[in-house]
């Protein structure tokens, strides 16, 4: 692989022109970033006062800030509170069922697997009113489990969809050995089969944590006071004296940091589960 | 895989189907309910038959917002895809730097969508951020606030900044799984740079592009927070898409028959459009023998 990638490399002078690319590409992602690093240390006066590259008078009490009230901080914790359960929910019930499709024809099997994309096309727009209304009514308006319900919407249609991509490549002679051997289904599937497709597993609770994390709309229309999440409390920095930009912005950043994590992490499960599942 | 018929799979499905029938069915139910009633207001509702349905369809309004809805996500597509792709051919295979690489064309996937506006609001300021006060210190009119085409092109910019890394990852990925034996053909052919790419490199990805193109015009055609943080739809209506126009409808003004009726109409456009990609992506599944 490698031997043959640098004989390609010397074979066409682009190795540096790629650089180039890549350089240039990270530095359009990165800029902005930077730019809210920069203005999250900085003090209100200062980024209202000039224009600098970077803060003349570094200060952390932005974060200080944001760290030490209660009503900024449960934000992260009730956003991380209904993405794990989302992440959780949402894999019990498609682990089963990308089973089912990748194994077996049954009735309707096709109409329902693009039934069940059509969910991930729903505009959540379209659904805000009805959701806020439904889990109003059975009363759980204002909790972490009905934003992770909600969520579902999306991400349960996503997960049955990657992770059934995986199982398609796992052989189906390892399931008839199994069972010659007397294992029944369940312990079967937790004891054999759910190993065998972990890395499937690993990067679809990565874009389960990725969608339920990034949203805003459903999120903030579930709930008003206990489940707050994060991105709805970030509106809070409007006040009666204009934008507070250097809060808002150390919000932004300490949002980022959960995702990086994440990142880092799964790194070599990314670029390897995208080859082998779907998304 | 030759797959055996089993009508038992059902009870695997089964957890899905309740799942997804408490948050999609009986939401999508009240929609639709909705959208044939007429209220005025306590609760007492009154059957109006098609007359919403009739009035979105000779709604100014609606047919302007699907108008940029539709700019929107051409533009977008036209420029991420061939960026994408341009960008996954030029990134390292593998090793310190390919790590390097991914984990930082992550990142803007997994900052929340309003932090991304929030990136761009500031980013975009003329007093304070770096875009904004670059461009209006080489005498550029920009303002998104007021500008029309600068708030068009503030919000393509940041879709492009948001979203290229996926299509970039999943045609990354496409490209790893091409095996050595067709690169050394084409060698031995003397094939130039373009012909691997368009008779090797394009046909082995095009089944994950498609997935790509799939993603991409069903999340831009729902686009709501990041436009909606950076311009609040605005100048005038110029950038109200038709999550922000509905949002506003439903939440806002709470018209909810309008409202349902717009909703119905929306989700059909996107099921529509999203089958015929859908049905393309199995065909080609299928040609490739997978």
């Amino acid at each position: 692989m490698s031997d043959i990638t640098n004989k390609r490399g010397m074979g066409f002078p682009r190795v540096n022109g790629s650089a180039v690319v890549m350089g240039l590409y990270l530095l359009f992602l990165l800029l902005p970033i930077y730019w809210l690093l920069n203005m999250s240390l900085k003090t209100n006066t200062e980024i209202l006062s000039g224009f600098s590259l970077w803060p003349q008078d570094l200060t952390l009490q932005n974060y200080v800030t944001i760290l030490t009230d209660a009503s900024w901080y449960t934000g992260y914790l009730n956003s991380m509170a209904y993405v794990v359960m989302n992440v959780v929910i949402s894999l019990a019930v498609a682990l089963p069922a990308a089973y089912a499709f990748s194994r077996f024809t049954f009735l309707g099997d096709k109409h329902l697997f693009f039934w069940l994309l059509t969910n991930r096309m729903a505009p959540p727009a379209v659904f805000a009113l009805p959701f806020f209304q439904l889990y109003s009514s059975v009363g759980l308006f204002d909790t972490h489990i009905a934003v992770a319900l909600a969520h579902g919407l999306f991400n349960v249609p996503l997960a049955v969809w990657i992770l059934e991509g995986f199982m398609r490549g796992v052989p189906k002679e390892i399931d008839e050995t199994a069972y010659i051997d007397g294992y029944s289904f369940p312990r079967f599937f937790i004891r054999i089969f759910t190993p065998l497709v972990a890395s499937g597993i690993g990067v679809t609770a990565f874009f389960l944590f990725m969608f339920s994390w990034v949203e805003l709309l459903l999120s903030r229309t579930l709930t008003s006071v206990d489940a707050k999440p994060i991105a709805a409390t970030m509106t809070r920095t409007v006040g009666a004296a204009g934008i507070d930009w250097g809060v808002l912005a150390a919000a932004g950043v300490l949002t980022i940091v959960p995702g990086a994590l994440v990142i880092y992490f799964v790194r070599n499960y990314i670029a390897k589960g995208f080859a082998l599942g779907r998304v | 895989m030759n797959k055996t018929v089993n009508q038992k799979a059902w009870f695997l499905i089964l957890p899905v189907l309740v799942l997804v029938a408490f948050s999609a069915v009986i939401p999508l139910m009240t929609v639709v309910n909705y959208s044939v009633q007429d209220t005025f207001g306590n609760n007492q509702f009154f059957w109006a038959g098609l007359d919403w349905f009739r009035d979105l369809m000779s709604s100014e309004r609606m047919w302007d917002a699907l108008g940029r809805q539709i700019a929107f996500s051409a533009i977008i597509l036209v420029i991420q895809i061939p960026l994408g792709v341009f960008v996954a051919l030029n990134m390292p295979k593998k090793g310190f730097w390919a790590s390097f690489c991914l984990i930082l064309m992550s990142l803007p996937l997994l900052i929340p969508w309003n932090v991304v506006g929030t990136i761009w609001q500031i980013f975009g300021r003329v007093d304070i951020g770096l875009l904004g006060y670059t461009l209006d210190s080489f005498g550029i009119d920009y303002n998104y606030t007021q500008n029309f085409y600068a708030a068009w092109i503030t919000v393509i910019v940041m879709d492009v900044w948001h979203w290229t890394s996926l299509v970039a990852l999943l045609a990354y990925a496409g490209l790893q799984s091409i095996p050595d034996a067709y690169y050394q053909a084409a060698k031995i052919d003397q094939a130039s740079r373009w012909k691997v790419f368009r008779f090797i490199e394009l046909p082995k990805i095009m089944g994950v592009l498609m997935i790509a193109i799939l993603l991409r015009f069903m999340d831009s055609f729902m686009i709501y927070t990041e436009p909606f943080v950076v311009t609040g739809g605005g100048p005038g209506n110029s950038t109200t898409f038709l999550s922000i126009d509905l949002v506003k409808m439903a939440l806002g003004q709470f018209d909810l028959g309008p409202a349902a009726a717009f909703s119905i109409m929306y989700y059909l456009v996107i099921l529509v459009i999203s089958y015929v990609f859908y049905t393309v992506m199995t065909n080609l599944d299928k040609r490739d023998g997978h």
